[in-house]
């Protein structure tokens, strides 16, 4: 995984509430057996005016001009700016997969759904949430400017303008513990492997069946 | 005094973190094709091999082909090749770490949420997770269920734990009888339509009250199900003596230590005055057959009603997301729900696949004809097992000579991951969960739906009030 200590870059806007992770990456792309790969795929029925097939070309296939990503303004982006219950739906993590993959770093939402939320920090791509009002004054300041960028400092727990206005954020310690320093929670759960079998010796004396008779 | 979430959090903890966070042991991992192979390639990777073998249970059913003709040469005989390749990489992980996997060509194969409580490797006091959001289903046990990630399935296969951060406390409870042709589809529809898509976001939903003890487990599995699509990763229903009685004799249930077990799962309720963090109060008697109209399962309004217009809109980022829907449905505010003429209908799905979903559908379907102007009405059995006892009672043939397809065991149309799709512009009367734009095929138009309504529908070739319906 990626670290993301300082981050600064291009916005671009995902203006509507409740993207489900359908939208962000259509079904047919879910059988994939890898982890790669699915960024040409990213919001896929939105962003192509054709149904897009797994093993396609996308550079073949033609654009919807009126999708956000498409347009000049905003090529390059790397934070995503969205609405409220951002990645609603299915618990695929090939929705971050592919978010990350197109070359996103940082989602900016009112809100997020859970298992999504979860899914983004196991890929190096950080989901903060900021106020209502924020992410609105964030809208009107990204539809104004062209090439508005942001900088995003996790470290500090900070999303920082370019005028040096200033709006802070929070995520779990053990979260951005292994985001700023791109680790693999799994090492870190088997620290504790001694713990866990003890849990499992107690639960099997109290409820042997849970173990299988 | 604890909740009955409290009480599954607490019995579950290995380790508390300093930040709010805790390790939590996980009793049961379901696993299919879709969202396993990337987890499996981590572990080898890391040469990690899992945890504990037996706690997982894996059975392929996104991809499957439902046509009988396909499945009869088991996974050579997949046409779609992309998919051949997952239903197989399945199969070799599984055979690999010697995981138990019911594959496609084995009876009890089926919908991981129909097949896990059919088992009876559902239990009430599990934590259980599967890298599949309905994975809420298994709440309906009192079990601790919600979907995971493929790094959490990597996680959990690696460690059979789980780091996660404590959700808060909801209370659903609908009170009194259920009205004639109301179902437990329509109480979670109404539900959502009350809380909102991201009404439940950070809670764990415990569904309480008359109504939903009346329920059968079927009834509370379509319940726990659709938690998610009001946001809560979380749906519970206590344990009585309904969820006992279901689980006697399963192949995975306790025999040895039965009446042990029985006696600990007596405690799987809410204490007498435990605290919620929201409680929303339903009057069972206000409920009625649902229909979704737009691209969110909130976007749901009775049979009766008509398509709301931007005049009800709550906001302003509300009024917007209804125009899309409108426009992507063609639909138009204020036009009658039993005016929209179907062109298909789906029974099927983790939703409403069991045995007793396909018993309200064939007996609005007995002796009735599907309508003309309808292209395709297919039933979907959720499992093999499901699938075999239909055929026991004769409601294949029922749906049959209505003109219904009758398919093999899988996900199917729910998702179109496999061939069963909707062409764009049609409009399907679905039993599943999502009516996201393209989910069931690109420019598909989903109206969710009970499976007697979606009967009936495809009867009528439009919505119909089942109340007052006369065919």
């Amino acid at each position: 995984m990626k670290a993301l200590t300082v981050h600064q870059g291009l916005v671009a806007p995902m203006d509507r509430a409740n993207v489900d992770t359908d939208m962000i990456i259509p079904k047919q792309f879910l059988k994939s057996i890898k982890r790669s790969g699915f960024g040409p795929n990213l919001f896929d029925e939105l962003r192509y005016l054709d149904v897009g097939e797994p093993g396609q070309d996308c550079s073949q296939r033609p654009l919807n001009p009126d999708f956000a990503l498409n347009q000049a303004r905003y090529q390059g982006a790397s934070v995503l700016l969205a609405r409220e219950n951002f990645g609603c739906g299915s618990s695929r993590e090939h929705a971050p997969w592919a978010l990350e993959d197109f070359g996103f770093r940082a989602i900016i939402a009112p809100s997020y759904a859970d298992i999504f939320y979860n899914n983004c920090f196991k890929n190096g791509l950080l989901p903060i949430v900021l106020s209502e009002a924020e992410v609105e004054q964030l809208f009107q300041a990204l539809y104004a400017q062209p090439g508005f960028e942001l900088t995003i400092d996790l470290q500090q727990q900070q999303v920082r303008l370019a005028d040096g206005q200033v709006m802070p954020f929070s995520v779990d310690e053990f979260r951005r513990y292994c985001l700023l320093n791109g680790l693999d929670d799994i090492g870190l759960t088997l620290q504790d492997a001694e713990l866990i079998r003890e849990y499992e010796q107690q639960r099997a004396a109290q409820a042997p069946w849970f173990f299988g008779e | 005094m604890q909740t009955l979430y409290d009480k599954l959090w607490q019995q579950h903890v290995v380790k508390e973190r300093d930040d709010g966070t805790a390790l939590l042991y996980i009793d049961r991992h379901l696993l299919h094709e879709v969202t396993s192979p990337q987890a499996f390639e981590g572990l080898r990777l890391a040469g990690r091999k899992p945890w504990r073998i037996s706690a997982n249970l894996a059975t392929p059913d996104h991809n499957v082909p439902t046509d009988t003709e396909e499945r009869k040469s088991g996974i050579a005989g997949i046409s779609d090749q992309i998919s051949r390749i997952q239903v197989q990489t399945l199969n070799d992980n599984c055979e690999a770490f010697g995981i138990t996997q019911f594959d496609m060509q084995d009876q009890r194969q089926g919908i991981v949420h129909v097949v896990g409580p059919e088992q009876g490797a559902t239990l009430p006091g599990m934590t259980i997770v599967c890298g599949d959001s309905h994975t809420a289903t298994h709440g309906a046990f009192a079990a601790l269920a919600h979907g995971i990630g493929t790094s959490e399935v990597e996680h959990v296969l690696a460690t059979q734990c789980l780091i996660q951060r404590k959700m808060k406390n909801m209370l659903v409870r609908v009170e009194g009888d259920l009205p004639l042709g109301v179902t437990a589809k329509d109480i979670v529809l109404h539900v959502i339509g009350v809380i909102g898509t991201a009404g439940g976001n950070g809670h764990a939903i415990e569904f309480a009250g008359s109504a939903i003890r009346s329920l059968s487990m079927e009834g509370r599995m379509t319940i726990c199900n659709m938690a998610i699509e009001a946001g809560a990763r979380v749906g519970l229903v206590a344990v009585d003596q309904t969820t006992i009685d279901y689980l006697q004799g399963r192949p995975f249930a306790p025999k040895q230590h039965w009446q042990q077990a029985v006696d600990y799962w007596r405690t799987l309720i809410s204490d007498e005055g435990a605290q919620f963090d929201k409680v929303v109060e339903i009057n069972a008697a206000d409920i009625q057959p649902q229909v979704t109209w737009g691209t969110s399962p909130e976007m749901v309004v009775p049979v009766t009603a008509q398509v709301p217009t931007l005049a009800q809109a709550k906001s302003e980022t509300q009024a917007r997301d209804w125009q899309r829907a409108y426009q992507y449905m063609g639909l138009q505010p204020g036009q009658a729900i039993s005016d929209i003429r179907l062109d298909r209908v789906f029974i099927g799905s983790c939703t409403n696949s069991r045995i007793e979903d396909l018993r309200q559908a064939a007996e609005v379907a007995k002796g009735k004809k599907v309508a003309a102007s309808v292209k395709q009405a297919m039933v979907v059995p959720g499992s093999g097992l499901v699938k075999a006892q239909a055929e026991a009672e004769g409601l294949h043939q029922i749906f049959i000579e209505a003109g219904f397809e009758w398919r093999e065991p899988g996900c199917s149309m729910c998702l179109a991951m496999n061939a069963d799709r909707l062409g764009a512009g049609e409009h399907c009367a679905s039993t599943s969960n999502r009516n996201f734009e393209g989910r069931q095929g690109f420019g598909g138009r989903t109206h969710l739906v009970s499976p007697a309504m979606a009967a009936a529908a495809a009867i009528a070739g439009h919505f119909v009030d089942l109340r007052s319906w006369e065919n």
